[in-house]
């Protein structure tokens, strides 16, 4: 585990007195997001893809699709899996490795967005029950770290998804043999992620990174199109009260309204 | 690359799924009511080379909780300057689940490990013993959903047990959807097949949550009323806990008095 | 005046037990006004000062304090001492050599060697660096016989007792040399395994009952019960 950078204590009090006014460094409100930049197709191999720019976070978002056998309790439906990596020449504070925890919480946050939100209809996913299904493999690519990168990540994975074509086949003798064109993967359902970081007491939406440096606590609450929480994780080393909590859940359905109509048009 | 199971066991879990999780009378499979937490047992003080433990059973789960420390860290350069470092290991024994699970941590444990560290440290004084390592061992030796909540209330009381200056005791509870009625303490059966789980970590006296974790689906409404569910399953273990570690020392005064 | 609890009463950490200007003693902390344990003890106080005596806790070096420790490494300039808490201790070859010493040419293990056990004091200690150790006075440094006991050092106050009546009562009794080392740790050394062992006996009964009183009494009783036993065995 890497010991966190010292952060110099004059700004983290500057910061905090701010954030305590209702003002924030960069002279967002509590609530605002940074400026969110949206690409998607950036990476022609991939079967889906995109690159999110979050502030100076820029996380980008490839997905593969395989077939392999399906899990045994659920034959008759793809497979989903996501891997994050805070690949190195994100940030000085990466090392190079296998995931640490914090790019498997990542990862797992934004899984279990996708995953509980049902947002790809993996039924759509069956090739031949039991023995052959497509496994969609999201893999998040921290680029810049500047702070909340799980929001920012669970948008990338998203626009990706939305972006992602299979290829069409069909089956012969048992083994699949591909057809000219392309259908878009079945996604019925967007959920985006909203992270709070607790600074003095109050919450501020989509911490960049020396906020974050300085907060005492973060939620994250990820919400479907219907503006049903799906999944929701608190990290950091401090504490929150009930009241916090669903102050945030309140928050959280706005901004989730407000973001995923940058995500998706039409 | 994700897991493989062989088809002899795919029939094996598809003769275990029970239709309906709760009954017309509100009753759960094992007999619990929905706002009714497992039986609970617990234990403090059970290693003896720990510098502090406990042991609880709930339900079906076996977990045992070890702390060591605070002691100078190993190595040297992950120590803190102005704080003790705090490292928690949750891992489950490979007998511990249904289908044997290999030794090595994985990615879940790994995330747990994380949370429930992020959970406990809140209550602790790490600021008292800067360059010491505080280490905290939660075993899972039999699971049966929830570890992470009850690995988190057997590892407040191990801190408590090894002399540890804390800020309060931290006790955790899991709430959620079942059959579409909210439910408390929810089994694995539970927890696989229902609708929504919500595990919390609570330090009681201060009213500060620790740890906070969802997944499923829950509209706003009902997670508010999961959270204060899990919130009452919590304050009715702490007061278990509290007796657990009393326990001890008021065993010797009753003998004595006798 | 709100004060929650009485005093010998049980409590756990976060238990609250005193409001409004209180000070905060031993195992106990501040927090808005409000005095919270921070172990498991019981309750204590005097005028104002709220404190908790801990049920278990472990030994944080205190400058003046006498330790008994083992050595656990040599090193070029002196030697690092385990003195059962957070912290390793160093004794500086410096406080031990007289003579202006030369790491090639002095033998370092002759003097102490790995698994020594010494007697020594704490002259230096904070936040920044492990607490320092000297064996200048009398009565410090290595020990060559006897037997360690570990208890909890909360304890070691009781096992002295008033004006040291308990611990000289077990020396009486058991016709052992104690010393008490204030991180927990007790040499006994007596004529005998069997006095060692009644004096170990004695001891490990003050660590259990230590919140209880007319403790001296039954100390005593049981030393004298048990030698009865042995000379008519």
């Amino acid at each position: 585990m890497t010991p966190p950078p010292i952060v110099i204590r004059v700004k983290q009090k500057r910061i905090a007195e701010l954030v305590s006014s209702g003002k924030r460094l960069d002279g967002r409100g509590l609530t605002d997001y940074r400026e969110i930049q949206v690409e998607v197709g950036v990476i022609e191999r991939a079967e889906g893809s995109a690159r999110v720019r979050l502030g100076k976070t820029e996380v980008m978002v490839g997905i593969k699709i395989e077939t392999g056998q399906p899990f045994s309790d659920v034959p008759d439906k793809g497979v989903l899996t996501v891997n994050a990596e805070l690949v190195p020449l994100a940030s000085p504070t990466f090392e190079p490795g296998p995931p640490n925890e914090n790019a498997i919480e990542l990862a797992r946050v934004v899984d279990r967005g996708i995953r509980e939100s049902k947002a790809i209809e993996l039924e759509k996913l069956c090739v031949e029950p039991g023995k052959n299904v497509f496994i969609v493999f999201i893999d998040v690519y921290v680029l810049n770290h500047d702070g909340n990168l799980i929001d920012a990540s669970a948008m990338a994975a998203l626009a990706a998804l939305l972006n992602t074509k299979m290829f069409n086949y069909e089956l012969e003798k048992g083994e699949i043999k591909i057809k000219p064109g392309y259908t878009p993967l079945p996604i019925i359902n967007h959920p985006i992620a909203v992270t709070f970081a607790k600074i003095n007491d109050k919450l501020i939406v989509d911490p960049w990174l020396e906020e974050e440096q300085v907060m005492d606590a973060r939620l994250t609450m990820t919400l479907d199109k219907d503006g049903k929480i799906c999944a929701i994780q608190k990290g950091g080393y401090g504490y929150f009260t009930t009241q916090q909590i669903l102050e945030a859940a309140k928050i959280a359905r706005e901004k989730t309204e407000e973001l995923r109509k940058i995500l998706v048009k039409g | 690359m994700p897991k493989r199971k062989t088809k002899k066991k795919k029939l094996k879990m598809l003769q275990k799924k029970p239709e309906k999780l709760i009954d017309k009378d509100d009753v759960r499979l094992d007999g619990r009511k929905l706002n009714e937490l497992r039986p609970v047992k617990i234990e403090v003080g059970v290693l003896g080379n720990a510098d502090g433990s406990a042991y609880i059973e709930q339900g079906k789960n076996k977990i045992l909780a070890a702390v060591y420390g605070p002691k100078e860290v190993h190595p040297r350069h992950l120590a803190l300057p102005d704080r003790a470092v705090l490292r928690c290991r949750y891992h489950m024994a490979p007998f511990s689940v249904d289908e044997r699970k290999s030794p090595a941590p994985s990615r879940r444990e790994l995330e747990l490990s994380k949370v429930i560290r992020e959970a406990l440290e809140p209550s602790i004084f790490v600021e008292y013993y800067p360059r010491t390592s505080i280490d905290i061992f939660i075993e899972v030796l039999q699971a049966d959903g929830g570890t992470r909540c009850a690995g988190i209330t057997t590892a407040s009381l191990a801190l408590a047990d090894a002399g540890i200056p804390m800020r309060d005791l931290v006790v955790a509870c899991a709430a959620g959807k079942v059959d579409g009625c909210l439910a408390l303490d929810l089994m694995d059966v539970e927890d696989k097949l229902g609708e929504a789980d919500v595990p919390l970590a609570l330090m009681p006296n201060l009213n500060a949550i620790t740890l906070l974790q969802m997944d499923g689906s829950l509209t706003i409404e009902e997670f508010e009323k999961a959270i204060n569910l899990a919130l009452e399953g919590c304050k009715q273990l702490y007061t278990l806990q509290k007796e657990a570690l009393k326990l001890k020392y008021v065993t010797v005064k009753e003998d004595l008095e006798e | 005046m709100p004060l929650f609890y009485e005093k010998k009463q049980l409590v756990t950490p976060g238990d609250l037990i005193a409001e409004d200007n209180y000070i905060a003693g031993d195992n106990t902390y501040k927090d808005d006004g409000k005095i919270y344990a921070s172990r498991v003890g019981l309750v204590d106080y005097e005028a104002r000062k709220v404190h908790v005596v801990a049920l278990k806790a472990f030994y944080v070096p205190y400058v003046g304090d006498t330790v008994i420790g083992k050595v656990i490494e040599v090193t070029t300039g002196g030697w690092i001492i385990d003195i059962n808490a957070p912290y390793f201790a160093m004794l500086r070859a410096s406080d031990v050599i007289d003579r202006p010493f030369k790491p090639q040419t002095s033998d370092l293990p002759s003097i102490f060697d790995v698994g020594d056990i010494i007697i020594a004091q704490i002259v230096a200690y904070d936040r920044t660096r492990d607490p320092l150790l000297s064996v200048r006075e009398p009565g410090l440094g290595k020990t060559m016989r006897g037997q360690l006991v570990e208890i909890t050092p909360t304890k070691i106050p009781r096992v002295i007792g008033r004006k040291g009546s308990m611990v000289s009562m077990i020396k009486r009794e058991t016709g052992c040399q104690i010393t008490i080392g204030q991180n927990g740790l007790i040499l006994i050394s007596g004529k005998t395994p069997e006095n060692e062992r009644l004096a170990v006996m004695a001891l490990h009964k003050i660590e259990d009952e230590s919140h209880t009183s007319g403790l001296t009494d039954r100390v005593t009783e049981m030393l004298r019960k048990k030698k009865e036993d042995v000379e008519h065995a």
